[in-house]
């Protein structure tokens, strides 16, 4: 009961006026480095590469082919389960995420936010939503830019498709998921980054989880945010041989357990990042 | 503000980085005032100040700055302006931005955070430099916006870490000067510097340290007196430095006197300062004695550091 009347106390109390302030602040701050510093080209590479790649497939060249609408459905589906969620965005949210923090150890300069009158919580969640404003609006863009390609080819029945038909349903749901991979995958980095120097070891842990979650114990599987998104997904891709490792989904659950479920795991990750980041010392030297 | 929190406050504080010792059994009460930290590279002066900080935790005891720890970051770093050692910024600002950045982080209004950055900017006399890239500017430039960024929201507490390194003679003095003028303004100044004749001159008192150990504290010449088996230097300048070495020799306290070498005055070495000085006037008064000019010889940081630290310390 006491911990109860704590907790409202200081929900009455805190200074959210100024926490607003200072987290609009990083966000300012973290965008412009995510977003414009010489660093962050490979992410646009990668992240646009498919849709370099599908608007050749919509000329009329060698390189483009004829499909059918249901075709280039399924394939953009493939595209976005296959690339984007499994290999862009993970990729490119290990590089943005883990450099929040890392890069600032590596360049010196996290000691000017820890000598800032601002709560390391703060600056968490204040360089969180920078990573995931960062990585939604690259990869939403990229995602957003290959399903235009995908369907403008197709001229009037293409556009029946997205405006009559279910086109606009799917993209909103494509750039959800996107949005919600850039969550789940961009907690999970920035807590590695606060833990350990090297990225890469954890981040090859994490693929190999995330990839063949679907053959752990169901416990398990929930531990995993390729879990909830393949679920999310609007169009199912084929699911024969191998590659029923990547599409099938063992138990299913709903959108409305999915989304909150994923939201609760990437709370939980941000939670553990800020009790570390508070025992968090400046050692550049260490490093 | 009570006098009791008016102060930075270490009890027996400790820090090991691993097996390594930072400080140990540290116990301070720092007054307001320019303070010196002065010892060897490798003696925790560094530590200490981020200890002060909160930039590293201590392993055990407490600190306090003003009665402030830094786990209520928005009310202690209100008060506290650290100007660390590390020569580095984020990537790609300029002065004005870098200053500018870290006001906004104070959650104040782009108004007021422009103000304080062009005036901290002005105070340090980078306002010609302070729109181009930091990456560009040389060593002592950048110290002086780390400085300007250090004091642009006005601190209670000053933490200078080496500031006067890089710095050409002409931003010393100006750098000096400044710290001097903050510490009259009633700020506490915590300065370590390699430049001991430097911050002689501003220090109020004095924190020696070796090998993590604070070997002495307090005012230079409360601590000087303090330094029994070195007798006190005093150079007394006058006409018949003969006739006073003379007088001088008899007494007890008088370890040595000798002429200065350009034989206009004397250089003696006593064990009891006060009975020194007792005698001096005695012989004045009593043989009309004209004296020039009396004034200690090693009442200073680097005398202090020779005595306590000496060479084992190591370079200062």
């Amino acid at each position: 009961m006491s911990a109860i009347v704590s907790i409202r106390r200081f929900l009455r109390e805190a200074p959210w006026q100024l926490w607003t302030a200072q987290l609009i602040a990083v966000v300012r701050i973290e965008l412009r480095k995510a977003l414009w510093m010489r660093r962050s080209i490979w992410i646009y590479l990668l992240a646009l590469s498919p849709a370099f790649i599908i608007a050749l497939h919509g000329l009329n060249s060698p390189l483009g082919r004829n499909c059918t609408l249901a075709e280039d459905t399924n394939i953009l589906a493939g595209i976005f389960q296959l690339f984007y969620l499994r290999l862009g965005i993970f990729f490119g949210c290990m590089g943005l995420f883990t450099w929040l923090f890392r890069g600032e150890v590596v360049e010196k300069s996290l000691h000017y936010y820890f000598l800032a009158p601002l709560r390391r919580e703060v600056l968490v969640a204040g360089k969180f939503l920078a990573g995931v404003t960062a990585s939604g609006f690259i990869f939403g863009l990229s995602v957003f830019l290959s399903f235009t390609f995908m369907y403008a080819h197709f001229g009037a029945p293409g556009r029946a498709f997205v405006f009559d038909g279910p086109g606009l349903s799917q993209l909103a749901a494509y750039l959800g998921v996107t949005l919600l991979a850039c969550v789940g995958y961009g907690s999970l980095f920035l807590a590695f980054s606060l833990v350990v120097k090297n990225p890469i070891l954890p981040g090859i842990f994490v693929l190999g989880w995330e990839t063949f979650h679907a053959v752990l114990p169901s416990l398990l599987q929930k531990l995993s945010v390729m879990f909830y998104l393949k679920q999310l997904c609007p169009v199912s891709i084929p699911s024969d041989g191998i590659m029923a490792l990547f599409t099938v989904v063992a138990e299913p659950v709903p959108a409305w357990i999915a989304v909150p479920g994923l939201l609760t795991l990437c709370a939980a990750i941000l939670v553990l990042a800020c009790f570390r980041i508070r025992r968090t010392e400046i050692s550049y030297l260490a490093d | 503000m009570t006098p009791a929190n008016n102060r930075i406050v270490f009890e027996n504080v400790s820090k090991f980085y691993g097996e390594v010792l930072g400080v140990n059994r540290v116990n301070l009460s720092l007054p307001p005032g320019v303070t010196s930290l002065v010892g060897p590279n490798g003696s925790g002066k560094t530590t200490l100040m981020n200890l002060m900080t909160g930039l590293v935790r201590p392993t055990q005891g407490t600190v306090s700055v003003l009665g402030l720890t830094p786990d209520q970051p928005e009310e202690f770093f209100r008060h506290v302006g650290y100007c660390t050692q590390f020569d580095s910024f984020p990537k790609g600002v300029t002065g004005y931005e870098f200053i500018y950045q870290s006001l906004t982080l104070r959650g104040i209004t782009r108004q007021e955070a422009q103000r304080l950055a062009c005036e901290a900017i002005e105070r340090l006399g980078m306002g010609e430099a302070a729109g181009r890239k930091v990456a560009g500017y040389s060593k002592g430039m950048r110290q002086r916006i780390r400085l300007a960024q250090a004091i642009a929201h006005h601190p209670t507490v000053l933490v200078l870490d080496e500031p006067l390194n890089g710095l050409d003679p002409m931003a010393r003095a100006e750098s000096i000067a400044l710290f001097e003028a903050l510490g009259r303004e009633g700020l506490h100044v915590i300065v370590s510097s390699h430049v001991l004749h430097e911050v002689d001159k501003i220090s109020d008192q004095v924190v020696l340290m070796s090998y993590g150990y604070v070997v002495a504290e307090g005012q230079i010449h409360g601590v000087r007196s303090e330094v029994k088996e070195h007798p006190m230097q005093i150079l007394v300048r006058c006409g018949n430095p003969n006739r006073l070495a003379a007088r001088l020799f008899s007494q007890d306290h008088v370890v040595e006197a000798k002429l200065n070498s350009d034989g206009k005055g004397v250089l003696v070495r006593t064990r009891d300062a006060g009975q020194f000085y007792g005698l001096l006037n005695r012989i004045v008064v009593e043989e009309d004695f004209a004296l020039e000019a009396v004034a200690p010889a090693d009442d200073d940081v680097n005398s202090l550091y020779q005595y306590l630290i000496g060479a084992s310390g190591g370079r200062v």
